[in-house]
């Protein structure tokens, strides 16, 4: 069965998902890096249009959509797509927190297939906190593309979890994620990376954790304690209730730090190898399960430099942008004129008919030539430049070529402390 | 010894290891999390129309930095295969 509109719920809420979760509920978060799929994927498990778009941090907010199929509801949260649990932005330190604290059922994470490196990175974070996970591979046809192939079943080997293939721009592999969350059955976080002289050296202050039964991993949180992110240690605080300046804790954390301290490990160089651990972990299950066939970028390669040239670059940016801006005006012109022709020859029956039935012509001549003329005008003069100009625009972004021009002018608004992806609002 | 080269000395088309980050906090994490972390195969590609900032090839992902940025990010010669 495909998810039809009458299986689908409409009733999303920009809100917390605890509040919406009732008894046959479960809660499934969507996590990922920036720019891989997750909107799309939301959009076509909750039937929602939540806006899909190619720059970053364009879900701020979490979005939350609903599916009822036979007897169970599921509410999915569209997370902010960020590239690591260490957060360091604001949208990012929303994903972390809900990926920490937001009790979700189970989290999916979806990886971009092309680049899987740099998202097994944040994957692994996220199955070092959380248990019952499932990891999507997404945009494998653009995979394909390029000559990159996944090994989607050593992969579920190496990590542990269930692994989907997905080309959710396409509608593919979506149907498999709703009966893979129903048969999930607890798995466990597990550690990939820190090595056994810092986990010896951490013990007191795992043992501390390990007596709290925290909702997350007691290592975990200890090597985290130590690091003593700021950010992170607030929203332990809040979420978790925990009291950093409490003795016990203090007396764990300094016998922890001083170990390490022995091992010539610092703040920074326990956060270093952390990063490090994960990212080798990342870069070695790569190394296991993709493997390329190199196929012709030269193209692309030649289009790029082309549009990034010190002369031509600057030409063809102008020109683009100055052939979009002659459509838009020239060619609104046209349904412009049909429009307000079309809206007034309505206008005028109207104020007819008004005539007719007997109302004093100070009365017409309000509604029809004050009000109804007056919205007929915009709607005629604004709706066709906006009806070329968004399809346009959208058009532009999809084949990369505003990125482009964000890239190029960057310079230039560097120099006001802005940065060139802003050149694309304006 | 060579000078200590930096990303940002690299020239368009050619790569090199990257070899440590000489920059803390924020900005460390987050180079390393996007793929910068040393031992990292990286390639530069091309520049903007101004100059800055420069596209580089790490871990099959394009990603632009401001040479600010680049300088912080020693590299060494590639291993010739």
């Amino acid at each position: 069965m495909g998810l039809t509109s009458s299986s689908v719920g409409a009733g999303a809420k920009n809100a917390d998902g605890n509040l919406l979760k009732g008894e046959n509920t479960r809660l499934i978060a969507l996590a990922g890096n920036p720019n891989v799929g997750k909107s799309t994927l939301f959009n076509a498990l909750t039937g929602m249009r939540q806006h899909t778009g190619n720059w970053p941090g364009k879900t701020v907010g979490s979005a939350y959509g609903t599916l009822r199929r036979g007897g169970q509801s599921w509410i999915f949260a569209d997370i902010p797509g960020t590239y690591s649990l260490m957060a360091r932005s604001a949208e990012e330190a929303v994903a972390r927190d809900l990926l920490l604290f937001g009790e979700a059922d189970a989290v999916v994470v979806v990886c971009d297939a092309t680049c899987l490196r740099r998202n097994l990175n944040l994957a692994l974070q996220i199955l070092e906190i959380c248990g019952n996970v499932i990891v999507c591979v997404n945009l494998l046809d653009e995979a394909e593309r390029k000559g990159v192939s996944v090994d989607l079943e050593a992969l579920s080997r190496i990590l542990g979890v269930p692994v989907l293939g997905m080309s959710a721009g396409r509608g593919n592999g979506i149907d498999a994620l709703l009966p893979a969350l129903e048969q999930l059955r607890g798995t466990r976080p597990r550690s990939f990376c820190c090595g056994c002289e810092i986990e010896r050296a951490i013990q007191p202050l795992t043992d501390y954790f390990d007596a709290y039964r925290p909702p997350l991993p007691p290592q975990w949180l200890a090597a985290r304690v130590c690091e003593a992110d700021p950010s992170l240690m607030e929203s332990l605080h809040r979420h978790m209730g925990m009291d950093l300046d409490d003795e016990e804790l203090c007396r764990a954390r300094d016998a922890a730090m001083s170990s390490l301290g022995e091992l010539g490990i610092d703040r920074q160089k326990l956060s270093d190898l952390s990063a490090q651990g994960i990212s080798d972990s990342a870069g070695r299950i790569c190394g296991q399960v993709v493997s390329k066939t190199p196929r012709g970028t030269a193209r692309e390669g030649r289009i790029d430099r082309l549009l990034t040239h010190r002369v031509w670059g600057w030409a063809a940016m102008l020109m683009l942008l100055a052939g979009a801006l002659w459509l838009t005006i020239s060619g609104a012109n046209y349904p412009s004129q049909l429009l307000s022709r079309g809206l007034f020859w309505i206008g005028d029956v109207l104020g007819a008919a008004l005539t007719a039935i007997g109302l004093p012509a100070r009365l017409v001549s309000l509604l029809c030539e004050g009000v109804y003329k007056t919205a007929a005008w915009v709607v005629a003069v604004m709706l066709p430049p906006m009806a070329i100009f968004f399809p346009l625009f959208t058009l532009m972004e999809d084949v990369g070529f505003l990125p482009r021009v964000a890239f190029n002018l960057d310079g230039f608004f560097k120099r006001c402390n802005a940065c060139g992806k802003q050149s694309l609002t304006m | 010894m060579p000078p200590v080269n930096t990303l940002s000395s690299l020239k368009c088309g050619s790569g090199a290891i990257v070899s440590a980050l000489n920059t803390a906090g924020a900005m460390r994490r987050r180079l390393m999390d996007i793929g910068f972390a040393p031992g990292s195969p990286v390639r530069a590609l091309f520049r903007s129309c101004s100059g800055d900032p420069v596209a580089y090839l790490i871990h099959d992902t394009v990603i632009a930095l401001r040479s600010e940025d680049a300088a912080s990010i020693l590299i060494e010669a590639a291993a010739k295969p």
